[in-house]
């Protein structure tokens, strides 16, 4: 047997770093391809209406422009994603601001933005929704009919699909209730949306730029342009952040560059500025979750009824998928004898809500770990007893009624986190300083999981294939259309097929996600690449070594040399080689999408995150200055890059809990710059202290599970938790911004104290307070 | 009048500086004008007339990474690597005023430059080791 050097679980350099610090990376916007133009896209300036006319400014030259509308789509006029419900260009009616209703292109770059000017469109304006609670009302009808009105995906979710019994309400000891709501968040991403796209009347469509998921464009432009996929080519240029912002949103503006290269006869560039990008495209969705808890005396959760909501925006887009997670994570990591979901995603004349890092989870979990500490404070037990008093182990049954087989140690994460990061001393320290500091100290935490992969039989659906060949220089090329865009896709997927060949790392190619090259390897999503995708890799690649230890041109104990002198005999000897590994669903994966209950996910994440915050009460500031993160994730197959990931994500988390707002008036984001969409600089955020603890998954590339999503779940709750500390208010709604603070601490007589007025509650993301 | 950063890479196919915002928020388009960190998406052209510009592509040596390159590779201080070229030049930019920066003079340096991907925290590893390597030239 060969010495095989340990690659996974060591931190080799990024596959294309080299390539990203000489500032050679090419993304879309760096491309410029012969005789190409360049698109721009007419919107839609009002919330809802039907458009009467549309007039062309004769002061513009028009003959210049390649001008394209809804009459010139040779397919169907829709953007898929689960549902037809979203138009690729408006007709007769417009549901959103910025929704686009033509598209034009000229050769000059410069004169597009005073043609879009130029375009006069008239509407006839009908009344529009923007909140939740105007959507339940169902006055105005925007979406659907009867049951479905309003309602784009309503789930129930009982454990052992039984009501709870009217008894455990009538004898429980506390019935504790609580509401809390959560803002949109953009990605901010620093490369916008952008794509070029080609168009050949014998060979289709061609579509090049920044994305997650090629094959989801893929599929878009079938239906468009009604062409078979193989004459639908997607390449994935490097790109630059997508936070799930580019996950559903590159099928947009796919096919309407592709509209316009097809009628214009040239390549056409179609990137967004971040004013554009960040008024028009998806966000994550508001929601607002209502808690009912029974508990005993001795706090033991009895039953937990949650109603969980999501604004999707005006078209469906993936809010159904992105409330399904919502929905799953919406118990914790907790132990519930009865727990009943019910959850609804409703429309809003605002523009489609859609992926974002944790998909629905960060927005359940916020109101869970919120609602715990006030359960704690409820039942007169610290956050930390309550929560040690229910939190899942091995052997017991989730909300699904998923048996947690593989070890699960939440007891052992609490007593470490709360060690490390000196809980116990810096709360009493806290409790004997704030009395007579300006400063008001907190800590608090938050205790939670995340599912790694995609939910119930989607793995199963997505059918993923990953494969590997042999270049004509007789080094094996990973083939997937997992896409790098900058959590480390291509360097783990490399580190596990170079463990898995007996390699070093830098033999091991990865090719450019081009569909027209690459198998479909699944959505890179749902913290589903280094678990799903990653085993697939290491499968293929144990495929790939067995063919050429068969072929009597390799023995076992290789050299680098070796491989490369058998793999070139073989491919002389049999032509090309490609090994493959599908997905196989492991037998004891089970999932019933009808009562919503069983396996829903392979393997959790768990995880406990600290946050110490500083109130000052003269600016009305609230800061993080410490944080740490425990997590059980498996193995960790780069700790650099994982340890990236998780810190990257906190930030995320700390800017969607005390900085990042996304105000609409009439439906329009008026704050669409990042100058006043206020994202985390360097100089905002604490030490951020990450610590891992390994317990390989069965089902994961040598143990890995999902890590991507966890850090944007636990640090809102973990930071309001400590908020509460800090101040002995509940602030229940986030972002928390300064103003939010000054107005309940000085809104009553007796500031400070949790009895105020339950009239002046915290910000409420609506047009009302907007 | 265009912009420096269109000068750059419209006209001199240099697209290492990127544009992520336009309005002088973000730092994607951060280059160093006379030695000066500034970015190009706000500089007029004309005001650029005799001076001296480097720009990421003007870091390396052919092949050869600069240290502060170097230390961002090995450190984890790109994911994405659309901020990274700002990055890398203000990072040269602080170092050339303090050799030996403080956590704070880090912070407060790398300001002006965004990062959506890293939390921020392997950029000021990269950042400390290449003042330990001692890097400014």
């Amino acid at each position: 047997m060969a010495r095989t050097p340990q690659i996974v679980g060591q931190s080799p350099l990024r596959k294309e770093g080299k390539a990203k610090v000489l500032g050679r990376a090419q993304y879309v916007d760096d491309i410029t391809l012969p005789n190409m133009w360049f698109g721009a896209t007419v919107r839609s300036t009002i919330p809802r209406g039907r458009i009467t006319s549309i007039k062309f400014d004769p002061a513009i030259p028009w003959h210049e422009f390649t001008i394209v509308s809804a009459a010139d789509i040779p397919g169907e006029n829709t953007i898929v994603h689960l549902a037809k419900d979203h138009p690729c260009l408006a007709v007769t009616h417009v549901n959103h601001v910025e929704e686009p209703i033509l598209l034009l292109a000229h050769p000059d770059r410069a004169v597009l933005p005073a043609a879009v000017a130029a375009v006069h469109i008239a509407y006839e304006e009908l009344p529009a929704i923007y909140t939740i609670e105007e959507s339940e009302k169902k006055e105005h009808i925007i979406w659907g009919e009867g049951e479905t009105a309003n309602t784009f995906k309503t789930y129930l979710m009982q454990k052992n699909q039984t009501p709870i019994p009217d008894e455990i309400w009538q004898e429980a000891d506390f019935i504790v209730e609580g509401e809390y709501r959560t803002g949109a968040q953009e990605q901010l991403y620093i490369e916008n949306n952008g794509v070029i796209a080609e168009y050949d009347p014998e060979s289709g469509v061609t579509v090049r730029g920044s994305m997650q998921c090629p094959f989801y464009l893929v599929h878009a432009l079938t239906l468009v342009f009604n062409l078979p996929a193989e004459k639908c080519r997607v390449i994935q240029t490097e790109t630059g952040g997508a936070f799930g912002g580019k996950e559903d949103f590159p099928s947009v503006i796919g096919s309407h560059a592709a509209l316009l290269a097809m009628k214009s006869g040239h390549p056409v560039k179609l990137c967004y500025d971040r004013a554009e990008d960040m008024a028009a495209t998806t966000k994550r969705h508001p929601s607002r979750t209502r808690h009912r808890t029974a508990v005993s005396k001795d706090g033991k959760l009895l039953a937990g009824e949650i109603d969980f909501a999501i604004d999707g925006g005006a078209y469906a887009t993936l809010s159904p998928v992105v409330l399904s997670r919502g929905t799953i994570h919406a118990p914790g990591p907790y132990l519930w004898p009865h727990i009943t979901v019910r959850a609804k995603a409703m429309a809003t004349n605002i523009p489609p809500h859609g992926a974002f890092r944790g998909f629905g989870a960060p927005q359940s979990i916020f109101a869970l770990e919120r609602h715990m500490d006030k359960i704690a404070k409820t039942v007169g037990l610290t956050p930390e007893e309550l929560r040690r008093r229910n939190l899942l182990s091995t052997g017991d049954r989730t909300a699904t009624n998923q048996l947690l087989s593989d070890p699960v140690d939440m007891q052992h994460l609490l007593t470490k986190a709360l060690r490390d990061s000196n809980y116990h001393a810096k709360r009493r320290q806290f409790d004997h300083e704030n009395p007579t500091s300006t400063i008001k100290r907190g800590i608090g935490f938050a205790t939670f999981f995340h599912g790694a992969g995609f939910t119930g039989s989607g793995e199963r659906r997505l059918n993923s294939l990953v494969e590997i060949e042999l270049t004509p220089e007789g080094q094996p090329r990973i083939l997937v259309s997992s896409t790098e865009f900058g959590q480390g896709t291509n360097t783990i997927l490399c580190q596990i097929a170079a463990q898995t060949l007996h390699l070093p790392y830098d033999q091991i190619l990865i090719a450019q996600p081009d569909t027209t090259h690459v198998p479909n390897s699944g959505p890179t999503v749902a913290s589903r690449t280094a678990m799903i995708v990653g085993k697939l890799v290491e499968r293929a690649a144990q495929s790939l070594r067995n063919t050429l230890l068969a072929s009597s041109h390799l023995s076992d104990n290789y050299s680098t040399q070796d491989f490369r002198r058998a793999a070139l005999r073989f491919l002389a000897q049999h032509g090309p080689l490609k090994a493959e590994a599908r997905y196989e669903s492991p037998g004891n994966i089970f999932w019933d999408d009808e009562t919503y209950s069983g396996e829903a996910y392979p393997a959790y994440a768990w995880a406990v995150y600290v946050a110490e915050v500083a109130v000052d009460t003269t600016t009305y500031a609230a800061t993080v200055t410490s944080f740490h993160a425990l997590q059980e994730v498996g193995k960790v197959l780069h700790p650099i890059l994982a340890t990236g990931q998780i810190e990257g994500g906190i930030a995320q988390a700390i800017g969607y809990a005390l900085y990042e707002k996304c105000l609409w008036r009439n439906g329009h984001l008026t704050n669409n710059q990042m100058t006043n969409y206020i994202m985390p600089t360097s100089a905002d955020l604490p030490p951020i202290h990450v610590t891992f603890e390994e317990t390989p998954s069965p089902h994961g590339a040598f143990g890995a599970k999902g890590i991507g999503e966890l850090p944007m779940d636990g640090p809102a709750p973990a930071i309001l938790n400590a908020i509460e500390h800090a101040t002995n208010i509940a602030f229940n709604e986030i972002p928390l911004l300064p103003e939010d603070i000054f107005e309940r601490m000085t809104a009553t007589p007796d500031s400070g104290t949790e009895d105020l007025n339950p009239a002046i509650a915290g910000p409420v993301f609506s047009e009302a307070t907007a | 009048m265009k912009r420096l950063l269109d000068v750059l890479r419209e006209d001199l196919q240099l697209t290492g500086a990127k544009e992520g915002c336009g309005e002088g928020e973000c730092g994607a388009c951060a280059v160093l004008m006379n030695g000066d960190l500034v970015n190009s998406c706000l500089i007029p052209a004309l005001q650029v007339e005799g001076a001296r510009i480097t720009t990421i592509e003007g870091l390396a040596i052919d092949e050869k990474l600069h240290p502060i390159q170097q230390c961002f590779l090995e450190e984890g201080g790109a994911q994405c690597g659309i901020c990274t070229p700002g990055m890398i030049l203000a990072t040269h930019h602080l170092l050339e005023k303090h050799t030996q920066p403080t956590l704070l003079q880090i912070q407060e340096g790398l300001n002006g430059n965004l990062c959506r991907c890293t939390g921020y925290m392997r950029i000021f590893e990269a950042v400390q080791q290449a003042s330990l390597v001692g890097t400014a030239k």
